[in-house]
């Protein structure tokens, strides 16, 4: 039941904030216990919850819940065994063990509630949390409650979990699997016990202990052979690899490394002739395997990889001959199927529609900022949103051969990216490796003719000095604090060569529904008087025209009478007069309406005004919602290269041309166009960087140098792309683009540092004179300066740049 | 000084106990959720009774 408040006192005047969500209310619904909420929703679950003696879940913190303003989708679905079955993750004739993602996880409260789960349905045995990831792992009797009432659940108190066709996450967590971090303890666990063992023989072993030498050196040796045979394997596989490839990338140098190092400890050792460089070898490939660690940074809640497939639901609702409703996985959907899309549904196929009053946004697919109506027998694309009544269609293709879907099977999707530029460390480590050999070959033939023992000894100590540990470590020690700075300023690169991708480009092309516009009921505002009559007038005028702004004016009374309209006219660009019941209607521009010359208009509001039987009545102001700290594209529009591309219809082309050169705005734009743009530009020779949000803009996205799509909330949905950016971080993307810059600086500076260590080494090295003792000094001091060099001046940047 | 063999054996051997214990962690998903039980150690089970104004 609604109840508004009533003010007993003036205590709760002051608590305007709902107790559940905190969000304002806007019109207040008192619950038990003197709270105030914002919604029925919220109200439902703190009844919910303190009934079941949960309200500790109010204590931990204030305000914990996500508002339940919105209706819940139907989990229906669920109770077909087909559809549940690819769900869980386990379960036997007792048990079920499933994993959801849910994205309200916020808060301290939330693992509290979510691990409580029990105290609310005692069928639920076990349920776990894991905060980084939002997902709840929870463990049920089957026989006495089912997948579908645990997410109803779930829903009921507010944390709805993301059921898609495509569950990335979980397939993140399995993909990730690779040893590395078996292989740090591994290679660590050699290095100390190699260090510890060496440790004598720098200090100096006398006489009388010459048999602890070589059993030390044995031992060395024994711990050197995991390092080489284990840890240190994907160096040779991967130089092996990109040999027959015929590139020389800085594996090579490292994997040469490694096998020069241990030949010679071994020969060293057996031989009774020095004490070898075990200790270097662990401590190459210890550090070595750290920077690789370092540089694989995972957002457990993010994915870049999504496709259609998590956009679409997981069922849709099917109806046969006999009118009897079923859930339908998508995939099994066939031609000539009917089914029910409700409110807020998404179409999966194309379809024809069969009844009801289709209103379809399309936002999301093609850009168009404004819902479509539909007609009886239209053919409605998938991937359309209906919002209004519950429509039926008949199924035209299957899912698979869907418009949308199509997309997806261009070939931008299906290459691996072949045009992306080099690294700096990929270009300059062919260079290296040659210059590398060229040394080392020269310091061997040198001394060949004099001394065959001193020539190999200088050969093998050059592979091993200017074995490039330093070098290699640099870039992901970088970019990592890179990324861990630009993570903070709410943009996520999906890797650590993004940020030197970033750095080399130097054309960006907007989208702009969702990009540079958010979407928001809120912004028409009616200036003026208007009866009920005139009220239902002015819709009936509007409803007959396809202008976005007659759209926005009949969403704004939805659900008014629409009255027949005798006489119709409406010019292109001005306004519309029309005769409804013997009143002459007009509705346009204030230079249509009042004459004159039109004022100087506000680049940000939109003005419509109205006039009843040539009096008038009042006007809208329609804002339009672009993002904050748009300025930045007349700025970046000084360096870079600017282009808008649309789906939309160029109505807003004079709103957005104080931003954009109006000849670089390209309207009406399908996916594939825009596609095709940026493979157009990038065949010019240039480096383009494309910032969208929809499925319309994930073929550009996936064709582009940098793809990244802009999102309000980075848990939403966000088709594939290079990185994710938080709506709110958009007005510092020129700081982003300067930071990438500078961190590559950084990397060339510590390559730098990196070369003069090499040099040093070099210089003892082609002598044949390279004492172990300075190998394993050189190794770890040039690595350690290079780290705390890079975390330093990658911060020091981050700071210039004014970035957190 | 041939106690040294024994020790650096026994040394060894506790490495190789600590590794093991390491994987033993590391395969039993130990180190899958470095976050979550930090905050969850703070949480109370018992309810507690909010005070009512």
């Amino acid at each position: 039941m609604r109840s508004t408040l009533r003010m007993k006192d003036s205590r709760i005047l002051e608590k305007l904030h709902c107790y559940h969500c905190g969000n304002d209310c806007e019109e207040e619904f008192a619950g038990p216990d003197e709270k105030v909420f914002c919604c029925n929703g919220c109200r439902e679950v703190y009844s919910i919850l303190s009934q079941s003696g949960l309200s500790n879940y109010y204590t931990f913190n204030k305000h914990p819940g996500a508002t339940k303003d919105k209706l819940s989708p139907r989990f229906d679905y669920l109770k077909e065994p087909d559809i549940a079955k690819d769900l869980i993750d386990y379960a036997d004739d007792k048990f079920t063990i499933v994993t959801f993602y849910i994205p309200a996880i916020h808060c301290s409260s939330c693992i509290w509630l979510l691990e409580h789960l029990n105290k609310l349905d005692p069928a639920i045995h076990y349920s776990r949390v894991d905060f980084l990831r939002k997902q709840v792992n929870i463990r049920f009797d089957n026989n006495i409650t089912n997948l579908h009432s645990v997410v109803a659940l779930l829903d009921s108190i507010g944390y709805e979990p993301l059921i898609s066709l495509q569950d990335v996450i979980k397939k993140q967590t399995v993909g990730s699997k690779d040893n590395l971090v078996k292989k740090i303890a591994v290679a660590g666990f050699c290095f100390g016990n190699v260090m510890l063992l060496s440790f004598p023989e720098y200090l100096g072993i006398s006489h009388y202990e010459q048999s602890f030498r070589y059993f030390f050196g044995l031992l060395n040796l024994a711990f050197c052979v995991p390092i080489v045979a284990y840890c240190g394997i994907d160096y040779f596989r991967s130089a092996w690899a990109n040999l027959k490839n015929r590139i020389l990338n800085i594996d090579f140098p490292l994997a040469l490394g490694i096998a020069v190092l241990f030949l010679r400890t071994a020969f060293e050792i057996l031989s009774h002739n020095g004490s070898g460089f075990a200790d270097t070898c662990c401590g190459l490939v210890f550090f070595l395997l750290i920077g690789k660690f370092v540089q694989r940074k995972t957002y457990y809640h993010l994915s870049f990889e999504r496709d259609y497939r998590s956009f679409f639901p997981v069922a849709v609702q099917v109806t046969d001959e006999n009118g009897a409703e079923r859930s339908v996985s998508l995939a099994d959907i066939k031609v000539g199927q009917r089914i029910l899309i409700r409110n807020n549904e998404i179409i999966p196929a194309d379809a024809i529609l069969l009844k009801g009053d289709a209103r379809i946004d399309f936002s999301f697919v093609t850009g168009e900022s404004l819902p479509v109506n539909k007609v009886l027998g239209e053919v409605i694309y998938a991937g359309g949103r209906q919002t209004g009544e519950a429509i039926e269609l008949e199924v035209v293709k299957p899912v698979s051969q869907s418009y949308l879907t199509r997309l997806w099977n261009n070939e931008a999707f299906t290459l691996t990216r072949q045009n992306r530029t080099k690294t700096f460390s990929e270009t300059i480590s062919k260079y290296f490796t040659i210059v590398l050999l060229a040394v080392a070959f020269g310091s061997l033939f040198f001394w060949l003719p004099t001394d065959f023992h001193r020539a190999l000894s200088a050969f093998t100590a050059v592979l091993i000095i200017a074995c490039p540990c330093a070098l290699a470590l640099s870039t992901p020690f970088t970019m990592s604090a890179a990324l861990s700075i630009l993570d903070k300023n709410l943009f996520y690169l999906k890797n650590t060569a993004v940020v030197e991708q970033l750095a080399h480009i130097d054309t960006i092309v907007f989208d702009k529904t969702g990009t540079i516009t958010v979407a928001g009921a809120d912004r028409i505002i009616l200036h003026g008087d208007v009866t009920a009559y005139q009220k239902q007038l002015i819709y009936s005028v509007c409803a007959n025209s396809g202008h976005p702004l007659s759209r926005l004016i009949c969403q704004y009374w939805e659900g008014t009478q629409r009255l027949g309209t005798s006489s119709y006219f409406e010019t292109p660009g001005k306004g519309i007069t029309a005769t409804i019941d013997n009143h002459l209607v007009d509705v346009g521009s204030r230079l249509f309406i009042k004459g004159g010359f039109q004022s100087k208009s506000n680049t940000d509001t939109t003005e419509v005004h109205l006039r009843i039987d040539r009096q008038y009545i009042g006007f809208f102001s329609i804002k339009q919602q672009y993002r904050d700290g748009l300025e930045i594209i007349n700025s970046l529009g000084k360096t870079y290269n600017i282009y808008l591309l649309s789906g939309d219809h160029g109505h807003e082309r004079e709103a957005l041309s104080g931003m954009f050169n109006p000849d670089l705005m390209f309207f009406e734009k399908s996916p594939q166009d825009k596609l095709d743009f940026i493979k157009n530009q990038q065949e010019r020779g240039r480096k383009v960087m494309m910032i969208g949000d929809g499925l319309n803009d994930a073929g550009a996205l996936k064709q582009s140098d940098l793809g990244i799509a802009i999102t309000d909330n980075v848990n939403n949905f966000s088709p594939g792309s290079d990185a994710i950016l938080d709506g709110r971080a958009l007005s510092r993307l020129p700081q982003f683009f300067k930071f990438s810059k500078d961190t590559l600086r950084v990397v060339y500076g510590s390559f730098c540092i990196s070369l003069s260590y090499n040099l040093v080494g070099l210089s003892y090295a082609v002598s044949g004179k390279l004492s172990p003792l300075i190998a394993a000094i050189l190794m770890p001091l040039s690595t350690v300066t290079i780290i705390s060099f890079t975390s330093i001046a990658t911060h020091l940047a981050a700071k210039r740049r004014k970035l957190r | 000084m041939s106690i040294i063999y024994f020790l650096i054996g026994c040394s060894v051997l506790l490495a190789l106990i600590f590794l093991g214990a390491f994987f033993w962690a590391q395969r039993h998903g130990q180190h899958d959720d470095l976050y979550t039980p930090s905050v969850r150690i703070l949480l109370d089970d018992e309810p507690i009774e909010e005070d009512k104004k």
